[in-house]
């Protein structure tokens, strides 16, 4: 039962599509780069021109198998593709090539983290199959709304047209919206780590429909809805909510919920009918005899298997068995920056203490300037050296995250023991050096000077402020207080 | 050598007086443009010649192209002319001139499939086949017209008008492409390439008295080969005798990396054993084709035919296919299904033919409306209802079952014999316009030819002599099927050239006396 149902159960299946980042198209050699001008990735194959053929990807094949072994599938010994038969002015061929009775890959799970009642806790999501696709060209509607509605005229732009598409269909396991934004984020992290996608939901390299239904507690599955355009994590999760309550009340009023699609309309939080199921198009699968069956042996699906690196939820118990906490472990892989860790981890530091500026300041100053981590140039090693700093005593808190931030700036040219030095950033622990401060500033304050001496332990403070400010801020303030405790009742006689 | 003489020549006869210097290139293709600008009905002039439209056409012309590229094949051949006097090493066929079926696209030519539909499109590539041509200095002379999409019997369901047959003007050349067929039994190109789906290469080619041949499925890369069914379709070579034809076939062959279909397999070598003869061969009489409605005309040249290549020394057995009556039922399911989708691509939105209308599924359907002929929108409304929801199981998936059925029966068959034969068609050629109210007659004329087809297997039509029709009018020519395993496309060969050597038959259609015969133009005695 679902607690703010009232009575009902949700029941929610994901399919998401995830658009490999191979170089090339599923079918021809055009480069897949977003964001080029219209139809300039484009040859005869992909914009569908008559006597052209389609030749697989190999490549795209391979990642596919890759993120199906990830996630615990079996991948098929033989399998083929079919062509998916409907009319849409951005399907080059009017069909599309899709896989339909046997998938490359079947029956997989993921484990993911929700957070309950301020505890992480593991659900399992089961995964009915992993399969191959192409995807569309874009419909552009010129005019006043840039919707088809109202619009002047259409354009098509079929740059990604036959870009290789995995579709990933969950069984609908899923019971709250929390764990279907967890599913989302892990299987975001997941193609990341194996990198055959960038998984951008704003350039829409993964993409996400939530099927959502409800039940009475124990009762056979309800009719459901597909929802469509989840725009992000949020969205998905906004949009679980408004619909469940949605059929809820449909229920509870004494009305039947129609099989439909729905558009999630982000502004005003709503789902509406975009398409009844009944009137769907009758899609014509048949095999695509312009290719044929694809074999592969079990030697060659474990050679892929070998390929595998270590996935998002090994490297969080990795990290929590070394003390990491599970927030920070969960922030430093969402942002990419287990390598970063484990490299920190080689040249020296500790686990805690580089998840903690990774999961901290370093994703905290990214986010401040929009940044990506790899465009920063901060390397392992750099973060060793930060911690290290800080450690010693070199650096102070403060200090430590200005050096980062001109670590992060200078593109990770020089390293934070070099710019503290450039930019004299570096704490003044040495006590000759210091010496010579304290003793300018007792000197010219004999009245601080000796209220210290009469027992104002406090007034010890107004002469550590005027330290600081001589050194601008990079005097060691342990060191500095034990100095002046020395120099002022050294000038007792 | 005059220009007649020249014409009535075969491509290996063209090759060695070209090789030994006796004519230039430029001289052989500017005979073959004349001949072509004398008979066929084009407006020669300028470098790019057009059909006339089909109302302006006389009973005289035979209508085989649609398009002469004249300018650019007196380019190519001056080029190769060139090239030999610098004595660059040359292609076997180098200079040879040839005529390409409209459905092979040609870049910067336009392709019209025979249709309304393609309108105005220009390919922006070449076809593999094209360009293996090119390779091969085999010189393009144009592109020849076809029934829509390669889909009929007869070539009369070409949106520009029929072709007429030079056996007898008034009668069909065969279909789907009786164009290249026509100009090949015209004298208009020693060569010429058709594809073949159900028998679009051999049933023309027994209709118009010249050899055909289907490689192989996968033998001869389909990209830029306009699909009509993809599983089916396969582009081969024509000619007027069995050697021209092997030698055309082997320039055609060989794999593709742009075509996932094509065949990895080296190319088979169709010469070596050509001359090997018959002597000790098994050759296997299929039962359920030749009992397939066959004239008496038909049946007698055929076992004649039979006759003659067991006097050859071959062992005739007969041998039954159980389920080669069912091919043609499951012909007419498979390739209408796959052509519902293939020709789902032409709707106006990218090339091709547009007809404007208030939103994009209305412009759609008022553009393949005013595109598509009559037989085409037949086919796709077979192929959409065979793979709907509900039925696919009843027609596609059992016709699917059907296909693999007969695919065994060849494999048996091929357990005790070398080559199978049947008649290439049941009938001679028949009247322009007999046939075409009547669909199931017009597809009943690839009885013989579509089991070999689904089956993906080699079958060769050629010559085995003439027949009456049933109206006593004639003669005109019967074909000899030839069928092999898959990949021994050598044994056809090896068949139609000792059956050839024996028969002597005479390719040339003025010479069986029709009274509505075009001569083929002969290199002795100065007819033509």
């Amino acid at each position: 039962m679902t607690p703010w149902l009232e009575g009902y159960e949700l029941v929610v299946g994901l399919e998401v599509h995830v658009e490999l980042s191979t170089a090339t198209k599923m079918w021809c050699g055009c480069a897949t780069t977003f964001g080029d001008e219209p139809n300039t990735n484009v040859c005869a194959v992909c914009s569908g021109q008559p006597g052209a053929l389609p030749v697989p990807n190999r490549r795209a094949v391979h990642d596919a198998t890759l993120l199906g072994l990830a996630l615990g599938g079996s991948i098929a010994p033989r399998c083929r593709f079919h062509r998916k038969n409907y009319f849409y002015p951005d399907l080059a061929k009017n069909y599309q090539i899709s896989q339909y009775d046997v998938p490359l890959v079947t029956e997989g799970r993921l484990e993911v983290e929700v957070e309950r009642d301020g505890e992480l806790v593991t659900e399992v999501v089961g995964i009915e199959r992993l399969h191959m696709e192409e995807d569309t060209g874009k419909s552009l509607h010129l005019g006043a709304t840039g919707r088809l509605h109202g619009a002047d005229r259409s354009a098509i732009d079929y740059n990604r047209s036959g870009v290789p598409l995995l579709e990933v269909v969950s069984h609908p396991d899923i019971r709250d919206p929390e764990t279907a934004q967890a599913y989302l984020r892990e299987l975001q992290a997941i193609v990341r780590t194996l990198g055959v996608s960038d998984a951008r939901m704003e350039e829409g390299s993964i993409r996400c429909d939530a099927n959502v239904s409800v039940r009475r507690p124990g009762a056979a599955l309800g009719t459901r809805c597909e929802i469509k355009n989840l725009n992000s994590v949020r969205s998905l999760g906004r949009a679980i909510r408004f619909e469940a309550l949605r059929q809820v009340q449909v229920l509870d009023e004494g009305g039947a919920i129609v099989m439909e699609t729905r558009h999630w309309d982000e502004e005003a939080g709503v789902t509406r009918t975009l398409r009844r199921k009944e009137t769907v198009t009758d899609y014509r699968y048949f095999p695509d005899p312009d290719l044929v069956e694809m074999t592969t042996t079990s030697e060659a699906v474990e050679a892929v298997r070998a390929e595998l690196p270590e996935l998002p939820a090994a490297a969080r118990a990795r990290l929590a068995a070394a003390g990491v906490p599970r927030a920070q472990a969960a922030t430093v892989l969402a942002g990419g920056m287990l390598g970063l860790l484990d490299d920190a981890v080689a040249a020296g530091a500790s686990a805690p203490a580089v998840a903690n500026w990774l999961a901290g300041e370093v994703t905290g100053q990214l986010s401040a300037q929009d940044v990506a981590i790899e465009a920063t140039g901060l390397t392992g090693a750099h973060l060793a050296e930060l911690v290290a700093m800080v450690d010693d005593g070199t650096l102070s808190s403060t200090m430590a995250k200005q050096v980062l931030g001109a670590v992060l700036e200078g593109g990770g040219v020089e390293g934070p023991r070099a710019v503290a030095a450039a930019r004299g950033l570096e704490q003044i622990g040495d006590d000759d050096a210091l010496g010579a401060v304290i003793d300018e500033v007792v000197a010219a304050n004999p009245d601080a000077a000796a209220a210290v001496r009469a027992g104002n332990e406090k007034a010890i403070g107004a002469l550590v402020g005027q330290v600081m400010r001589a050194t601008q801020g990079r005097a060691d303030p342990r060191r500095t207080n034990e100095l002046l405790q020395q120099a002022i009742m050294a000038g007792e006689g | 050598m005059s220009d007649a003489a020249l014409t009535g020549m075969g491509a290996a006869a063209l090759a060695d007086a070209l090789r030994a210097r006796e004519v230039s290139t430029r001289e052989v293709v500017d005979a073959h443009l004349d001949r072509i600008a004398r008979h066929d009905g084009v407006d020669a002039d300028g470098d790019v010649w057009h059909a006339r439209p089909s109302e302006e056409l006389g009973r005289d012309d035979v209508h085989a192209f649609l398009v002469v590229t004249a300018g650019s094949a007196r380019a190519h051949a001056d080029d190769i002319d060139r090239r030999r006097v610098a004595g660059e090493d040359l292609a076997p066929l180098a200079g040879v001139p040839l005529a390409l079926k409209d459905v092979l696209t040609m870049r910067g030519v336009p392709t019209t499939c025979g249709s309304r539909m393609l309108e105005g499109w220009v390919p922006p590539y070449d076809a593999t086949v094209t360009r293996r041509l090119r390779e091969a200095d085999v010189v393009v002379l144009g592109k020849t017209n076809m029934d829509e999409f390669a889909m009929g019997s007869s070539t009369e369901n070409s949106a520009f008008g029929p072709t007429r047959n030079p056996w007898d003007l008034d009668r069909v050349p065969g279909g789907s492409s009786g164009g290249s067929a026509a100009a090949v039994a015209a004298g208009m190109a020693p060569l010429a390439i058709g594809t073949d789906t159900g028998g679009s290469i051999r049933q023309p080619a027994a209709f118009t008295g010249i050899v055909g041949a289907k490689p192989t499925y996968g033998a001869v890369s389909r990209h830029g080969l306009v699909a009509f069914a993809s599983s089916l379709d396969q582009a081969g070579p024509f000619a007027r005798d069995v050697t021209d034809t092997a030698l055309l076939q082997m320039v055609l062959q060989g794999h593709d990396p742009h075509d996932a279909t094509s065949d990895p397999m080296p190319r088979a070598d169709l010469l070596a054993t050509l001359r090997d003869g018959v002597a000790g061969l098994r050759i296997g009489v299929v039962e359920e084709l030749e009992s397939a409605g066959c004239e008496p005309g038909v049946r007698t040249v055929f076992l004649d035919a039979i006759a003659t290549l067991e006097r050859l020394g071959a062992t005739i057995e007969r041998v039954s296919l159980p389920h080669a009556p069912y091919g043609l039922p499951a012909y007419y399911l498979v390739a209408p299904a796959e052509a519902s989708s293939n020709l789902a691509r032409f709707d106006g939105v990218r090339y091709g033919l547009r007809v404007d209308a208030p939103s994009a599924e209305a412009m759609n359907a008022a553009s393949r409306a005013a595109g598509f002929g009559p037989e085409v929108r037949r086919r796709i409304m077979i192929g959409t209802h065979a793979l709907s929801s509900g039925y696919v199981d009843a027609y596609y998936l059992q016709a699917a079952r059907v296909r693999t059925l007969i695919a065994r029966d060849y494999a048996s068959a091929f357990a005790h014999v070398d080559v199978l034969v049947s008649p290439t068609t049941p009938t001679v050629p028949f009247r322009l316009g007999e046939r075409t109210d009547d669909p199931l007659a017009m597809y009943r004329s690839d009885v013989a030819t579509v089991p070999a087809s689904l089956a993906g297997i080699p079958a060769l039509s050629v010559p085995a002599g003439t027949a009456e029709a049933e109206d006593g009018s004639g003669p005109l020519p019967v074909g000899l099927q030839i069928m092999a395993p898959l990949r021994e496309d050598a044994r056809n060969y090896r068949v139609a050239f000792a059956l050839e050597q024996a028969l002597g038959l005479d390719p040339d259609p003025g010479a069986h006396g029709g009274p509505r015969a075009l001569p083929l133009a002969r290199p002795q005695g100065g007819a033509g």
